[in-house]
């Protein structure tokens, strides 16, 4: 943790690689299994989630000095609920089909630990435009890291890419089941590990 | 310091002082001849095709297990068979008619991700072969379930296929098996030579005992885990597994059919992923044969072997636990209790 407060391009550059909220932090990892078994589904939660993480880091952080720590909880609670009922009702109306699949993955944003975490840890205590630059770095970071997964799981558990099929013959059923997902994210998780080492002279993530 | 050493009156060193000349290549070598008369008779049922996918699930765990460690710039442990044995077993474990891709599937996930990535052998959880199975099974459900009927020619290239004796049992009962086996003592026979359906090295149950009682011999698996495991799929099959009520079902079916008698002897008593006290290698045994039952009697598939040995594997660090002999002298602490 360094002390210099970081600049903003800094900020989303972290929340992208330095702090991948799945592969560097291991937190939300329901979602990245339960909805990465098509890259259309990854995508639409992906950008779900840059919306929630960015709307609610500028609202916790232009309230935080109004918010009475002892029930910052509960105000953090009801600001994302806002949010995710917004982009909840907004896919419900305009994209329909892929909120028939993954409907009930929008409405569980609101217990993501990532946004809260970085409602807590760092829009609570910055000013505005930091907290909006890091909570857009943390969702395309979410983003980024559902659209890798997905595309292995897709590519490999049905030979196809956004529905488009891509390869004949007998895929690996097993990547888009549950099963699938767990070996996707562990092994891809291992790779960035190993490219943090290797190339970067990091220490690698063990889930911290 | 140019004092002459002297011989040493007394030596003091750390255990183990007694060492035996068993060493794990050695041992790995032995459970793969033993495998030989199982491959010898899959071959002979089965045809050339036989030789064919086993030999390469060996080939290509062998290099996988190989690359792998020279890439990572390892010293390579190909040399003491246990990537050998679990590309044999992997073999084994398959249908006759797969296509090539599928042991080398089979392989990667074996090794790479179930042996390698944990940290080599000793340190893997599951058994590597059976889980390259599963992993099979779950991901081409359809080509993992094309049975060859035996023939027993040599030149198996377009055989028939056909249901295996619990895959009959599962549609059409007991009843159904018997009248395709002709009667109860060709049923017997046909499953104790191995002249019926199923994975390669699983179906010639007396061959899998020629190899088992070399084990035996030489020490390398003890009584507990076969035969607790046996002992409970034959109580369950006897109890439970009945058209007409408790204490009706046929055990010898169940005991002779499937891949118990390979698991029951080859796999559950894999060294690292079973218990290693004799009193928790007993409740292992038990717990296998418990699910097994479970999955073939009531389960969606017709045979559990391999999922229940895998979820005991998960169990056998506990059981080793929980089985731990106390403390010489030891005094158990009395419990307070709650007012």
């Amino acid at each position: 943790m360094s002390l210099k407060p970081k600049s903003n391009r800094e900020l989303i550059k972290n929340g992208m690689f330095g702090e991948n909220t799945i592969f560097r932090m291991a937190i939300s990892l329901c979602p990245s299994i339960a909805v990465t078994n098509g890259m259309k589904n990854g995508l639409a939660l992906g950008i779900a989630v840059v919306f929630v993480q960015t709307m609610v880091n500028a609202t916790v952080s232009l309230m935080r000095n109004f918010i009475h720590p002892k029930i910052r909880i509960p105000i953090f609670m009801l600001i994302i609920a806002g949010y995710v009922t917004i982009i909840d009702l907004l896919m419900a109306t305009y994209a329909r089909p892929i909120y028939k699949e993954i409907g009930l993955y929008i409405q569980i944003i609101v217990a993501f630990a990532s946004i809260f975490a970085r409602a807590e840890v760092f829009a609570n205590k910055n000013k505005v435009w930091p907290s909006i630059c890091d909570g857009l770095g943390m969702g395309i970071g979410f983003l980024l890291a559902m659209l890798v997964i997905s595309f292995f799981r897709e590519l490999l558990g049905k030979g196809e890419l956004f529905g488009y099929s891509l390869i004949a013959g007998n895929p690996l059923l097993i990547m888009i089941l549950p099963a699938g997902g767990f070996l996707a994210v562990g092994l891809l998780m291992g790779f960035f590990n190993w490219i943090d080492m290797r190339f970067f002279g990091g220490k690698g993530a063990s889930g911290v | 310091m140019a004092t002459e050493a002297k011989t040493p009156e007394l030596i003091v060193s750390v255990s183990p002082h007694v060492r035996g000349d068993e060493t794990v290549g050695r041992i790995m070598w032995t459970v793969n001849l033993s495998l030989l008369p199982a491959f010898i008779m899959s071959v002979y049922y089965f045809g050339p095709l036989a030789a064919y996918v086993t030999g390469l699930c060996i080939v290509t765990s062998v290099l996988f297990e190989h690359f792998y460690q020279v890439s990572l710039k390892k010293k390579s442990t190909i040399g003491d068979g246990s990537a050998f044995l679990t590309g044999l077993l992997l073999g084994l474990n398959l249908p006759p008619s797969v296509p090539f891709y599928i042991p080398v599937v089979g392989s990667l996930v074996a090794i790479i991700i179930t042996k390698l990535l944990f940290g080599g052998l000793g340190y893997n959880i599951f058994n590597p072969a059976l889980i390259g199975r599963a992993f099979l099974l779950i991901s081409f459900p359809k080509l993992m379930t094309i049975w060859s009927e035996p023939t027993a020619q040599f030149v198996a290239l377009d055989a028939k296929t056909t249901a295996t004796p619990l895959g009959i049992l599962k549609e059409g009962g007991i009843a159904k098996l018997v009248e395709v086996f002709g009667d109860k003592t060709d049923l017997y026979m046909n499953l104790l030579m191995g002249s019926r359906a199923g994975s390669l090295g699983e179906t010639s149950v007396i061959a899998l005992l020629i190899g088992a009682a070399l084990l035996m011999y030489r020490g390398y698996i003890t009584w507990h885990i076969p035969f607790s495991f046996l002992a409970t799929v034959g109580v369950m099959a006897w109890a439970l597994g009945g058209d007409s009520g408790f204490f009706t079902g046929d055990p010898l079916i169940h005991l002779l059919s499937g891949g118990l008698i390979l698991g029951a002897f080859f796999m559950a008593t894999d060294y690292v992923t079973c218990p290693s006290i004799r009193k928790g290698q007993i409740i292992f045994g038990i717990g296998c044969g418990a699910i097994t039952m479970m999955i073939r009697l009531k389960g969606g598939f017709p045979e559990g072997v391999m999922f229940a040995i895998l979820l005991m594997n998960c169990f056998a660090p506990l059981i080793d636990r929980s089985v731990k002999a106390r403390m010489f002298g030891a005094i158990k602490e009395k419990k307070e209790q709650k007012k």
